[in-house]
């Protein structure tokens, strides 16, 4: 269960595990009747970063949801090293090493940077365990170890509602990090952000994607072409294009329905 | 119990408990519809509900005095007019409330539902100091008493089938008003998004503070429907107000047809077992499994799925 | 920036071992001294309605979760105790008049001729110690479990609580053969043999009720401070985010839900003993909800507080009604609406705000000020 607690750890390569990370398959979801994701099937490699483009209200965000568990897929399944997650809850999947950052920083305001981070730590997650949690050595040097990447290790006392909108995101950004899933996933990690945020933040990722797999959603191409192994593409909850970031760029369809514009 | 009773029996037991319940049922509805128009399309809580609806019954109570000994002459048409008033006068404090406090509150509604306690609390001694602990009780015209009796087991009391069909006009228009006027639209509008209602040009403040009249206004209106089934004291509306958010909830909030559904059902049920149990026997039973049923499904009856 | 030290997370501030030192003095010392029997009887009573205030500032204040059918189980733990006092009270020899002897008196009165059989285990004093506290707190659990793993919060659950405090306190009334209906379990006279009615006894169960609370303190203290009270008010605040942080959410609803229920239940056994009687005027919507006001008064954030904010509000209550009881509904909807509108951290955040910056400028004028309280909870939890 804790397979992610050893830093960068890679894929767990136990006998007769599927050799992709992530297999999504025939996945389907519709609200109201509208099908907003429909028969998405992709796969993701073990220390792959695989980038997901498309147009607004392609999909893409539900479909981070529906890894994580925050929606219940209609059909279809997504088997996480061998395990299908549809079945699971939110915390069992997080548990099981997929980590999740929100569109809009999803931080405590009423915490202190440390204790934000603090919260994050895999350790102690149920009930008793968070009863009698220790705050150890271990805890706190991860949590300095983590604060000095997020560039607010002069702020770990400081509340997280009075932090910038930038800092807030290298603040979940952190609080992701030290959970250290297998699978990260990020929702538009540089949206919002000034110029020199977005160069650090950057750096940053480069820095955080070494040694697991990434899914991410980011509509600076500059930023996508820099990163992405592969590039998923989605248009009205169906995949359009799938290929290196070259391929899908030349791709017609994908011109017509989001480059051209 | 059901045993001594024949298939046919029960049949007519559950309708007649229906007709006598006629009241029953439109204070619920109407009560319900106040409150799932402050609920349901403002998220607020509004725990002094049962409190306007006194003041309806309270109004009732001082208008069909006033006809009874000023104007005996117009005492047949004396309800309606008391309706109208209990209407004014509940709408009026509503709107003076929502200005003085329920506006403050909007973000926080777990506060909202303290202050409006605290509230019902002051209405409540209000009624005591005004007219006394005693409860009062409203004398009904002449033609309103009786009922007709349609067939052997049968009879419907003829002050329920007025209540009924007054219950169904406000039911109708506030379905009109929701769906079809202006009103209603920028009520959608601003329960959809408030700061987006805004930016477009509509008065959120104005808007909020007629729907919130308009809510206590109809519970008003109950109160008038419920000076039929029983007298009226400082605090009768306190009886009503779990039942009726049970009916709200039940119902899913924001949907008038489950509203209505949810209010028949509940009151059905209530007034039926009532034949048969002790009146707290019926009423604990209605109220488990109510609660039973929202913890099973916790979005109410009439809730489609939306993406949160 | 100087790195935390080792000890950055004691179990209490300087400023809270003060504050617990004075409260203790004042329950423990200063009362007992200056108050006669009667008075300090009715001090004790108070003080059980402090233990369902406690319950509230960690169920309410830190995790965000209202409920207002906490008189459910001070009733439910209230209750249990007066069972097992009222079988005590009807030995055979007792109740030698009775159609059936060795059965309490309310039950023959309705015709009933046999004990029921959830009332025979409370003929044992282990047993009846137990139940006080597992039976509301098992309650408060299956009501947690069915609401918090649906998601069901904020207000909804506010008003399914509700609900539950007016069936149950309808059925006590309802059923009175079996639960003594709306005058309660009175005519409580002896504990395990000794009569609970002198002045003596008395004494002790204040000091036992008193000792009680504050060790309930110190438990919610304990919590406050642990990793758990950290979740619980990030829960309050992100719900989503601890959720994908790998916390089972409604777990943790539930260990607070069950924590106030727990500390409730204590509460409504220290009143039976204490008062001599229970009844369902306890466990219905309105004392409900008028509990809610103790832990407002005092500060939703404060455990300190619940126990002031009780004192203040019964003391203002006894008085009020007393003398002008036409005022006293009036002072206390005021209370609601002043507490929501104008003091939202109640008597702790007004001694936070205008008492402490004295104390500890005069105390240590380059002392940074303690840290400013996790701020109100938003009700429901946002989205």
């Amino acid at each position: 269960m804790h397979a992610a607690l050893l830093p960068g750890s890679g894929p767990a390569a136990a006998p007769g595990a599927p050799d992709f990370l992530l297999a999504v398959e025939a996945l389907t979801v519709s609200f109201d009747g509208f099908k907003a994701v429909n028969d998405v099937s992709f796969y993701v490699d073990p220390d792959e970063i695989r980038v997901i483009i498309g147009p607004n209200g392609a999909g893409k965000t539900t479909v981070l949801d529906l890894i994580c568990g925050r929606t219940k897929a209609s059909a279809g399944s997504i088997k996480y090293k061998g395990t299908e997650l549809t079945r699971l809850s939110e915390s069992a999947i997080v548990q099981a090493g997929v980590g999740r950052k929100f569109q809009t920083p999803s931080i405590y305001d009423d915490l202190t940077v440390f204790e934000n981070l603090e919260i994050s730590f895999p350790r102690g997650r149920t009930v008793f365990g968070a009863l009698t949690f220790k705050r150890d050595a271990e805890v706190r040097d991860r949590i300095h170890e983590v604060a000095a990447m997020i560039f607010l290790k002069d702020h770990l006392d400081a509340r997280a509602e009075f932090l910038s909108h930038g800092q807030k995101q290298w603040l979940e950004i952190g609080m992701l990090l030290i959970q250290d899933p297998e699978l990260l996933m990020l929702d538009e990690p540089v949206a919002g952000m000034s110029v020199a945020e977005r160069r650090k933040t950057a750096e940053l990722l480069h820095q955080i994607i070494k040694g697991r797999s990434v899914l991410v959603i980011e509509h600076d191409m500059k930023f996508v072409e820099d990163i992405a192994h592969r590039v998923t593409v989605l248009h009205q909850g169906r995949v359009l294009s799938e290929g290196s970031m070259e391929r899908v760029k030349n791709d017609p369809r994908v011109i017509e329905v989001y480059l051209g514009h | 119990m059901l045993g001594d009773y024949s298939l046919g029996d029960l049949g007519a037991i559950f309708a007649m408990q229906g007709f006598a319940g006629l009241i029953l049922f439109s204070v619920y509805v109407l009560m319900a519809l106040g409150l799932a128009i402050i609920f349901g399309q403002m998220g607020v809580i509004n725990m002094a509900h049962g409190e306007f609806m006194i003041l309806g019954a309270y109004v009732t109570y001082l208008c069909t005095g006033f006809f009874q000994s000023h104007l005996p002459a117009l005492f047949a048409v004396s309800f309606f007019v008391a309706m109208a008033l209990a209407f004014a006068a509940a709408g009026l404090l509503g709107m003076l409330v929502e200005w003085a406090l329920i506006r403050h509150l909007y973000k926080r509604p777990l506060d909202t539902l303290l202050a409006t306690w605290g509230l019902s609390l002051i209405l409540q001694q209000a009624y005591r100091s005004v007219f006394g602990a005693r409860e009062v009780g409203v004398e009904l015209p002449s033609w309103l008493i009786g009922s007709v009796q349609v067939t052997e087991a049968i009879e419907i009391p003829i002050n329920g089938m007025v209540v009924m069909a007054v219950t169904m006009l406000i039911t109708l228009a506030v379905a009109l008003l929701l769906f079809a006027s202006r009103w209603g639209k920028q009520v959608r509008a601003v329960m959809q998004n408030r700061v987006m209602a805004g930016a477009v040009g509509i008065d959120t403040d104005r808007v909020d503070r007629t729907t919130f009249g308009i809510g206590c206004g109809i519970a008003g209106i109950a109160g008038s429907a419920f000076t039929m089934i029983g007298s009226t004291g400082p605090t009768s509306g306190q009886l009503y107000i779990v039942d009726t958010f049970l009916i709200v909830v039940f119902g899913g909030a924001a949907s008038l047809l489950g509203t209505l559904a949810s209010a028949f059902s509940i009151s059905q049920t209530q007034s039926t077992l009532e034949f048969f149990l002790s009146g707290s026997t019926a009423k604990v039973l209605t109220l488990l499994g109510v609660v039973a049923i929202l913890m099973l499904r916790p979005q109410g009856l009439f809730t489609l799925k939306v993406r949160r | 920036m100087k790195l935390p030290t080792i000890n950055d997370n004691p179990f209490m501030k300087p400023v809270e071992w003060v504050s617990l030192a004075l409260l203790c003095g004042l329950l423990l010392v200063v009362l007992p001294l200056t108050l006669d029997a009667f008075r300090l009887n009715l001090v004790g009573k108070y003080l059980t309605y402090a233990f369902v205030a406690l319950g509230l500032v960690i169920c309410w204040g830190y995790a965000g979760i209202l409920s207002l059918g906490q008189g459910v189980f001070f009733g439910l733990g209230g209750y249990c105790m007066a069972m097992y006092l009222k079988l005590e009270a009807s030995s055979v020899e007792a109740t030698r008049i009775q159609s059936t002897p060795g059965i309490p008196d309310f039950m023959d009165w309705n015709q009933i001729t046999a004990l029921p059989w959830f009332w025979t285990p409370f003929r044992s004093l282990p047993f009846t110690l137990l139940a006080v506290v597992a039976v509301p707190t098992l309650f408060s659990v299956v009501v947690g479990a069915a609401m918090f793993k649906r998601r069901v919060g904020g207000t909804y659950f506010a008003i399914i609580t509700q609900a539950i405090a007016a069936i149950l306190s309808i059925l006590i009334i309802g059923q009175q053969g079996y639960t003594g209906g709306i005058n309660g379990i009175t005519d409580l006279r002896t504990l395990h043999g000794l009569d609970i009615r002198t002045d003596g006894a008395k004494l002790v169960l204040y000091f036992v009720n008193g000792a009680l609370l504050i060790a309930c303190i110190l438990v919610a203290q304990w919590v406050k401070r642990s990793k758990l009270g950290r979740i619980l008010v990030a829960m309050r605040d992100k719900e989503d985010r601890v959720r994908f942080s790998g916390y089972a959410v409604a777990s943790f609803k539930i260990f607070a839900f069950g924590l106030a229920a727990a500390f409730a239940a204590i509460g409504g056994a220290m009143f039976a003993l204490q008062v001599g009687f229970m009844s369902p005027s306890f466990v219905g919507i309105v004392p409900s909800i008028e509990m809610v006001i103790y832990a407002a008064v005092g500060g939703r954030l404060s455990l300190f507080g619940a126990v002031y904010g009780t004192l203040l509000v019964n003391w203002a209550k006894t008085t009020f009604s007393e003398s002008f009881p036409e005022l006293w509904l009036f002072g206390l909807g005021a209370l609601f609406i002043a507490v929501v509108l104008a003091f939202p951290d109640g008597l702790a955040g007004v001694w936070r705000q205008h008492v402490e910056p004295r104390l500890t400028r005069r105390k240590a004028p380059t002392q940074s000020p303690p840290s400013v309280p996790a701020a109100l909870p938003q009700g429901a939890p946002a989205e």
